[in-house]
């Protein structure tokens, strides 16, 4: 019983150790003086490794589950003659959860997976050693603009996936099952308020954050083995996933919940 | 003596968790020659160019580099130093996204607001002294090993460093390569007057290259000198070394219970 809480009591040190160093490690990567001139290129760089390499899967899963959303949502309202709300229901369910969670999810194992390994890598590698040798600060110049290239590509690869995904649900809805084109669209107007976009949008801000961060840190705070590398990059996409499904829990009971 | 060493280290004890790596060694790296340090794998010869290097802090005594003592720099001191020191790391560790010529300007772009055509003279300068101007244009994953080590030879000169650490610079070479890199120490730090330390466990090599030469061993220096004072000494434990024997003041044996014992463990049970 007592080797029980020992345990409990060891692991919560050592998470809070973690939470610890990995908040070291963002404020030792982000606060400093900007230098543009140098950081720009770098970040672009980034934007594309992180983002735009991740944009083929947003963009195919993002159509599929439009379309499944498409069919499962007809084969429902169509019992109730109520298949003109397929627009709101598919356009809503995107906005507001399936975006920013389902982009999340991909963005952790696409993007995120790849920043732990290269990052542990580099560890392995000496090359973050020999950055600190040449008197270059490893977190301001490899964790700094990973870090703002994840918080700069999710929202738009979010974005980019609902809208995609309501071509999908439009597609399948409209073009294949016959859903009235103009009431597909008016009521899915009327129904979208621009709260939701902006909700959406918060959600994938805020996963882009956890999931960058997690992913950084576990990278970085790795054992530089082949073992302990495979053991991180799994780690950052387990604990990133959780951290998005808890995150949106709680983002949506304070957005639509009472 | 002060003028004469570029780095002093005084009663520097070093531990890692409850292990004690170095117990309060004392010792001066002279300006302008090579200085070897030796010893047997595992006791910490990257530790020690890591605490010279300001990566690591000692738990107590001093390392001082022209002066400064390098544990108590604050962070913008401590890489001011390091624009004066530079490190071959075992590995090379050449960032493995840029060709060999953006590697070697690597520091120099960062640290220098040069004009391209001077940065392209420096490096094609230092990209020539190890051998491989026609190789500038390779990425590091197409070099051999050997390359890859000169090429962040040539990285580690850029910006003409007063200090240069060697991390076991010999280790897993073929012997072209090895006998390329140590002409190339030699050679370098005669032509651009710098210091070398050189860690290494390759004692032919370590003998016909270095000026000056430690032994460490059992978190102390065990021995010092010239190559040929080494020679001459009676140490067991530096002769052990030096000759490669398997058994002797270090066991050939893991400490371990005894061995009848364990073998007949099972018998009695």
């Amino acid at each position: 019983m007592i080797s029980f809480f020992q345990k409990v009591g060891a692991n919560s040190l050592d998470n809070l150790g973690s939470v610890g160093r990995a908040t070291f490690m963002l404020i030792g990567a982000l606060v400093s003086k900007p230098t543009p001139i140098k950081s720009f290129p770098l970040l672009m760089k980034q934007i594309y490794m992180v983002g735009f390499l991740s944009l083929i899967i947003v963009v195919v899963s993002g159509l599929f589950i439009g379309m499944v959303l498409g069919l499962q949502g007809y084969t429902i309202l169509v019992d109730f003659g109520a298949e003109s709300s397929l627009g709101p229901l598919v356009a809503l369910s995107l906005l507001r959860e399936l975006g920013p969670v389902v982009t999340g999810l991909l963005f952790a194992g696409r993007a995120g997976s790849a920043l732990t390994a290269e990052i542990g890598l580099m560890k392995a590698t000496e090359q973050l050693s020999s950055l600190e040798m040449m008197a270059i600060d490893p977190l301001k110049r490899i964790i700094a603009p990973r870090f703002w290239a994840g918080v700069i590509s999710m929202p738009l690869l979010a974005t980019i996936f609902s809208a995609v995904g309501i071509i999908g649900g439009y597609l399948v809805g409209v073009k294949w099952l016959g859903v009235d084109d103009g009431s597909f669209w008016s009521i899915m107007q009327a129904a979208v308020d621009l709260e939701d976009i902006w909700n959406g949008l918060i959600k994938s801000i805020v996963f882009a954050l956890v999931v960058t961060w997690i992913a950084l840190y576990k990278g970085y705070d790795s054992i530089p083995t082949s073992e302990g590398i495979s053991r991180a990059t799994t780690e950052t996409v387990v604990h990133s996933s959780l951290a998005i499904l808890g995150f949106d829990f709680v983002l949506t009971a304070i957005m639509f919940g009472a | 003596m002060a003028s004469t060493s570029i780095v002093e280290i005084e009663n520097m004890t070093f531990k890692r968790g409850e292990r004690t790596i170095y117990n309060n060694v004392s010792f001066q790296i002279p300006r302008g020659k090579v200085t070897a340090i030796m010893g047997p794998s595992g006791i910490g010869k990257t530790t020690l160019l890591r605490l010279i290097g300001g990566q690591l802090r000692p738990d107590s005594g001093t390392i001082c580099f022209e002066g400064q003592n390098i544990p108590e720099l604050a962070r913008s001191e401590l890489y001011k130093v390091r624009h004066k020191m530079s490190m071959l790391f075992q590995s090379g560790a050449l960032f493995t996204d840029m060709t060999v010529f953006d590697n070697v300007a690597f520091p120099i772009r960062e640290h220098t607001k040069l004009p391209k055509e001077i940065i392209r003279t420096m490096v094609l300068m230092k990209l020539e002294a190890v051998g491989l101007r026609g190789a500038k244009d390779l990425m590091p994953s197409e070099l051999s090993g050997g390359m890859a080590r000169r090429a962040a030879l040539a990285r580690a000169i850029a910006l003409d460093p007063e200090l240069i650490l060697y991390d076991e610079p010999f280790a897993g070479q073929d012997p072209i390569s090895m006998g390329v890199i140590v002409r190339l120490i030699q050679s370098l730090n005669q032509a651009l007057g710098l210091t070398s330390v050189v860690v290494s466990h390759d004692v032919q090599e370590v003998m016909s290259i270095a000026d000056y030469i430690y032994v460490i061993a059992n978190q102390q220096v065990i021995g010092q000198g010239t190559p040929e004072e080494l020679r001459q000494q009676e140490s067991p434990l530096v002769q052990q070394f030096l000759q490669g024997q398997a058994d002797g003041p270090v066991p050939f044996h893991y400490p371990a219970a005894e061995y009848s014992s364990e073998l007949l463990e099972y018998a009695r049970s």
